[in-house]
């Protein structure tokens, strides 16, 4: 009997499924098309809600010198962030170029070796070469600024994580959750404390940064092998004698990927802290795409992607020669290492020697100054002309078959069945709890009075999402089935995943302006990379002799693709597609900085004219509640398929 | 008879059990379920259930039994790397188990040490400085603990490596390695748990001579872990064999090839060529009338592989003695069956 029941129970619940969904849409639009317009959320004045948020951001304002709160509290953290930036600015223009440039370099000597030394000259120079030397100075700042500090929150964190497993159940779930956030959402609420500024900027930015820092230090100690640990334990050693003596040196490498990675998310985060005012390079790619200056804004991220690609190289191979380094034995290395030190130290005084002989040394020479920003823009000019029908027909064709029509459905449908519809859909997809999540998280826009922002912002996710998993499918096959594909895209698409997002906003604005397109294509860009990745991982994970039976049997590739390898990579395509979404919107909604409306757009204006700060924050909040809805949707999507295998 | 020593470790009603709430199981009728039913009730694996032993002063003392049946749960829990669900552990009749952590410290840096499957080496120290890590650990200085290290690096036969880095040796020299940090606290009670099955036979072979040649060198005590009965009974004065957490048979080797306690054991057994480890004591006979009784005299335990050409060469049968008392006989059929009833020794 149970045997009959365990066997009716998923195949009912199967069919189901199979047919639930095209019921749903089919009803949806049938919704849609009979009760057009009626019911619908407007796009209105601030309501109640952000009325609420504005009065607490003037109340906030207003307690900004007399509440204890702000006193003791967040003015103190402001204020000193704030006096560290600045000193450290006036540092570096008392340094001069040369003096930065020569410290920079013999840094990279003694951590990474001749090679990164180099590199990291000739990366320092470019700044100057490229005309941003300034910028770039008041960016450096910034980013060791944050990242010295985020490391000193993240590391003993993780450490703790690593050590501790309450800890460590504690602070995964919060990870998880700064993590999907997109950045975007939570500039608002950082400027409600520390208001706009650098300051504000440096603590986003390890908002963002320091959780890589705790979870690769915590995943270090957490990888140091158990019978290492053992053995230090048998021999009576403490806890603390455990630590030292094990677990961090044994963990040294993967802390210094953390630094990488906390490095990288902090560089990620400088054009979006330049939102709230940081300035630097990344306020000058934001200047120059609100003037639409493609030339301008290349010319900064060229900059931006010139240091991306220095600091990743230099502790990828500073953790790379963690190992190395303690063990270098032998009198020819001593001679080398301490070549490589004098090398080092007189590189810094050259650099900061130079500067006091003759003042005009301390600022990059004009004539060496050889920006990009005229060349780039006569590029994107007669790209424009002549690639003006291609591009814009792409544009008016997506926009007029795919947006518009799920943007409409989405809202000019009656709200209620909106969000019965997604709760539906989530429901067949995922169960009871991510249909409550998405009920709950529409309501959560509606309430904040930002529907048709909100709904904007879904259709163009969706639709990246959509092209997104295409393209990572289609390129995902291809490289887990070729080994020649693989070691061809593989080094292009690690380079694009250094790339500050931003910048990839630059050529699609080139090609496609100001509309929400660009938007999506930019945000294609953005999540391809990893999705991509994860697909080749997973396509690659299925077991060759399952494909080789397959091939064996008479599959073509074509079937062997369709039939074996993506349904057995089934749970690594969830995968992709969570991560893909996640990705995607962190960029649409930064799109909004460039015509794509939606939520990004408020909450950019909400920084920008101070009557709609409580739009703003609203915004973000809206954001947020997108952003659990999606990842709460998609990943029990992965969890209910497996169970029901 | 003579009177016992006291043990130098002694175990009663020892238990391990993991997974939520464990100290319900012990003493519940849920203790009386097999593993599989108490996991599948409980959600708790036993891992050790009401083991007791003791092991002498200079013993070498085996614990055998297939994998996951509970070997190197048991012997953490001697250290207390594991903590005991329930039971006693006495060390020199000191209670292991109400120790605090102070004094558990106390007992590994000086008393215990122990000698992992996996070695446990640190991959950033030098073999000098791993071999003297139990001593750093301590607070000795480094002059001293070098000069110590040295000594015990030599004794194993380490001499020359001592800049080396562990993933530069071998891996039987990177166990020799872990064996001399072992040593080189000069405990009283080494733990052993498969210390060389990540080893190739023939490195095997010589590490377990080399173990063997310390014993009788240092006289330690040592509680020894292993899946390979003939290493068990290669070293063991006892071996303690182990099922599903529980003991199932406790005794000297021949003990174990002659008497099995059930078909696990004698399964265990099976392939052992039982010449090599039974006595002489295990095949003696009574006197049939008119058999002749003026053969060669040989103790009762001689291993029957080392008598063979004795009692084939003996005209009449063999006298087997014990305490100068006449234990039986064996003839040349005796022993022909015992080799005979045999399987093919396997070959490794
Ligand atoms: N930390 C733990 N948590 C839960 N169960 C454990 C833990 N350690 C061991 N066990 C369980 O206890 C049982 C005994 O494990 P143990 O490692 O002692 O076996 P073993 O005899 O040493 O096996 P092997 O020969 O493979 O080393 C196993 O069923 C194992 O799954
Ligand atoms: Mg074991």
């Amino acid at each position: 009997m149970t045997i009959l029941t365990a066997d009716l129970v998923p195949s009912s619940r199967r069919f189901d499924r199979r047919w639930s969904i095209p019921v749903v849409l089919v009803a949806w639009w049938l919704v849609w098309r009979f009760g057009f317009g009626t019911h619908n959320l407007p796009n209105g004045g601030p309501t109640f809600i952000q009325d609420w948020f504005l009065r607490i951001r003037n109340a906030a304002d207003a307690g900004r010198d007399s509440s204890p709160l702000f006193i003791y509290f967040f003015n103190p953290i402001a204020k000193t962030t704030g006096s560290v930036i600045s000193s450290m600015m006036s540092l570096t223009t008392n340094l001069g170029w040369t003096g930065i440039t020569g410290i920079a370099s013999a840094i990279s000597l003694w951590v990474a070796g001749w090679r990164h030394g180099l590199l990291t000259a000739v990366g320092f120079i470019s700044f100057g070469v490229l005309g941003l030397e300034a910028e770039s100075m008041q960016t450096l700042v910034q980013i060791i600024v944050a990242v010295f500090l985020s490391l000193l929150i993240g590391i003993p964190l993780g450490v703790w994580a690593g050590v501790s497993n309450g800890f460590s159940r504690v602070v995964t779930p919060v990870l998880d959750i700064m993590q999907i956030l997109p950045t975007f959402a939570y500039l608002p609420l950082i400027t409600l404390f520390f208001l706009i500024g650098p300051a504000s900027g440096t603590i986003a930015t390890m908002i963002y940064a320091i959780p890589p820092a705790i979870r690769l230090t915590a995943a270090g100690i957490r990888e140091v092998s158990t019978a290492t640990v053992e053995a230090s334990e048998s021999l009576g050693a403490t806890k603390w004698q455990r630590l030292t003596d094990v677990q961090l040196p044994m963990a040294k490498r993967t802390i210094v990927l953390g630094v990488n990675q906390t490095m990288m998310a902090a560089l990620s985060m400088i054009t979006i802290a330049a939102l709230i005012a940081a300035p630097g390079l990344g306020a000058s790619v934001i200047s120059a795409l609100i003037k639409l200056d493609v030339g301008a804004a290349f010319n900064a991220g060229l900059a931006i992607v010139c240091m991306a690609i220095v600091f990743d190289r230099v502790t990828t191979a500073a953790s790379v020669r963690t190992e190395r380094a303690s063990r270098a034995g032998g009198a020819a290395s001593q001679r080398t290492r301490l070549l490589r030190y004098g090398a080092g130290i007189g590189l810094i005084a050259l650099g900061v020697i130079l500067p006091g002989i003759n003042r005009s040394l301390a600022t990059f020479p004009d004539r060496w100054v050889h920006g990009t920003r005229n060349p780039v823009n006569s590029v994107a000019n007669w790209t424009q002309l002549h690639w003006y029908g291609a591009t814009s027909w792409l544009t008016t064709t997506v926009t007029h078959w795919l947006i518009d029509p799920l943007q409409s459905l989405l809202s000019n449908t009656p709200w209620p069945v909106v969000v019965l519809g997604l709760a539906l859909l989530a429901y067949f997809v995922g169960g009871l709890r991510p249909a409550i999540v998405t009920a709950g998280c529409l309501m959560g826009a509606i309430l904040m009075g930002l529907w048709p922002s909100s709904m904007t912002t879904l259709a163009s996710v969706l639709i990246g999402a959509l092209f997104t998993m295409i393209i990572g499918i289609g390129f995902g096959v291809w490289l887990g089935r070729s080994r020649m594909a693989d070691q061809l895209i593989r080094p292009i698409l690690d380079a694009g995943q250094v790339m500050p997002p931003f910048v990839y906003l630059v050529p699609c604005l080139a090609l496609f302006g100001a509309t929400r397109f660009t938007g999506i294509v930019a945000a294609l860009v953005y999540a391809s990379p990893a999705v991509i990745k994860i697909v080749a991982e997973g396509i690659r994970s299925v077991p060759a002799n399952t494909t080789e039976s397959a091939i064996s049997s008479g599959s073509n590739s074509w079937q062997t693709i369709v039939k074996v390898q993506l349904p057995m990579a089934r749970g690594m395509l969830l995968v992709a597609l969570n991560q893909g979404i996640i990705f995607v919107l962190a960029m649409v909604v930064v799109g909004g900085l460039v015509g794509a409306g939606g939520l990004g757009f408020d909450v950019v204006n909400g920084f920008a004219q101070s009557v709609f700060a409580g739009t703003g924050l609203a915004a973000g909040l809206a954001i947020v509640f997108l952003g659990i809805m999606l990842d709460r949707i998609t990943q029990s999507a992965g969890r209910s398929r497996r169970t029901t295998d | 008879m003579n009177v016992e020593p006291e043990p130098a470790i002694s175990v009663r009603g020892l238990w391990k059990v993991f997974g939520p709430h464990p100290e319900r199981i012990v003493g519940s009728p849920e203790a009386e379920l097999s593993r599989a039913d108490l996991r599948e009730q409980t959600g708790c694996t036993a891992a050790v259930r009401d083991v007791n032993f003791d092991v002498a002063p200079g013993e070498v003392f085996v614990v055998m039994g297939l994998s996951g049946s509970g070997k190197s749960t048991l012997v953490r829990c001697l250290t207390r790397l594991v903590e005991p669900t329930a039971g006693q552990i006495t060390f020199e009749g000191e209670d292991i188990v109400a120790a605090d952590q102070a004094r558990l410290r106390e007992l590994r840096r000086h008393r215990f040490s122990m000698v992992f499957q996996h070695f446990g080496l640190l991959p950033h120290r030098k073999v000098i400085d791993n071999v003297a890590y139990g001593l750093e650990v301590r607070g000795m200085n480094k002059a001293d603990r070098h000069a110590r290290a040295h000594e015990v690096v030599e004794l194993v036969g380490l001499q020359g490596y001592e800049q080396a880095y562990p993933d530069q040796l071998s891996g039987g020299m990177q166990q020799r390695v872990g064996l001399a940090r072992a040593l080189a606290v000069d405990p009283d009670l080494l733990f052993f748990d498969e210390p060389f099955s990540a080893l190739d036979p023939l490195i095997r072979r010589g590490m377990q001579d080399e173990v063997l040649r310390l014993h009788h060198e240092v006289k330690k005590t040592m509680i020894f872990i292993t899946h390979d009965l003939s290493e068990a009974l290669k070293l063991g004065d006892r071996i303690l064999i182990m099922r599903d957490g529980a003991a199932v048979q406790l005794g000297r080797p021949d003990e174990l090839v002659g008497a099995p306690a059930d078909d696990y054991v004698a399964d265990f057994t099976r392939d052992v060529p039982k010449s090599h480890v039974l006595t002489l004591r295990w095949i003696a006979r009574p006197p049939v009338v008119g058999e002749p009784l003026d053969g060669p005299e040989l103790p009762a335990t001689t291993i029957i592989r080392d008598a063979i050409r004795d009692v084939m060469h003996a005209t009449a049968p063999v006298k087997v003695m014990s305490n100068g008392q006449l234990l039986g006989l064996v003839d040349h059929e005796d022993v022909l069956r015992v080799i005979a009833g045999e399987p093919q020794p396997v070959s490794v």
